[in-house]
């Protein structure tokens, strides 16, 4: 239980209100099913069918992981994730 | 200038200068849509972030991803939150567009919409959560 995950503040209801979870390392699709088996209904708000929602974006330490290997990006010990919803309109 | 003035429990509270920063930053945009985000501490706004809105649209807009993970970074080790995030409508109404609507992610920040459709511009405010839209006080303060 070694990465840092923020949870963004729309989503901390699901978190009991916590912003900052610990998760295991692993690919970021894992560390979502772990999410949501913890957390029930967080996976859909971050992904659908396997892949990011495209209005969530996710950063793994300064790096948005669309330019790493999206999903199947490897979060190690000591690493820090944030989801950050996109902030867009029209 | 108009700012609507509506009663309810939820208000805004912007010094006047950092209104005046929005109101310019959207004249610079324009044609195109301005968007922002607006930092403060229990309602009251202390900094304006203007933001780059990368579909360069008069009617549509999107934070850069990599510039709001900055300024979010900023705001959380200042201790303040996300008052308010803020975009103008170069043609249209201060009111959320089914866009707006559809892309509120973020209820417990309050969207400021800026009109520029008409030769007075207008302020409106508004919560945003899962589609019920409601309009919210903006109180303009002198300091
Ligand atoms: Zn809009």
């Amino acid at each position: 239980m070694s990465v840092k995950v923020r949870i963004p503040t729309p989503l901390q209801k699901l978190t009991q209100g916590q912003d900052v979870v610990e998760c295991k390392p692993g690919m970021i699709i894992e560390l979502i099913h772990e999410l949501d088996n913890r957390f029930p209904g967080i996976g859909e708000r971050i992904s659908e069918g396997g892949k990011i929602r495209r209005f969530v974006n996710i950063y793994l330490n300064e790096e948005d992981i669309r330019f790493i290997k999206a999903e199947e990006t490897e979060v190690k010990e000591g690493d820090e994730v944030s989801i950050i919803p996109a902030i867009a309109g029209g | 200038m108009r700012v609507r003035k509506v009663r309810g429990k939820h208000k805004i509270i912007i010094p006047s200068h950092l209104l005046d920063e929005v109101l310019s930053h959207c004249d610079v945009e324009y044609p195109d849509e301005a968007c922002g985000i607006l930092a403060g501490k229990e309602g009251v706004v202390l900094k304006v972030y203007k933001m780059k809105n990368i579909e360069n649209s008069p009617i549509s807009y999107l934070i850069d991803s990599k510039e709001q993970f900055t300024v979010m970074k900023e705001i959380r080790e200042r201790g303040l939150d996300i008052t308010a995030i803020y975009h103008s409508h170069p043609d249209l109404d201060a009111y959320p567009s089914a866009k707006d609507i559809q892309l509120a992610f973020y209820p417990e920040s309050v969207y400021i919409i800026i009109s520029l459709s008409e030769r007075e511009r207008e302020v409106k405010a508004f919560h945003i959560e899962e589609g019920n839209v409601k309009e919210v006080e903006i109180k303009v303060s002198l300091k």
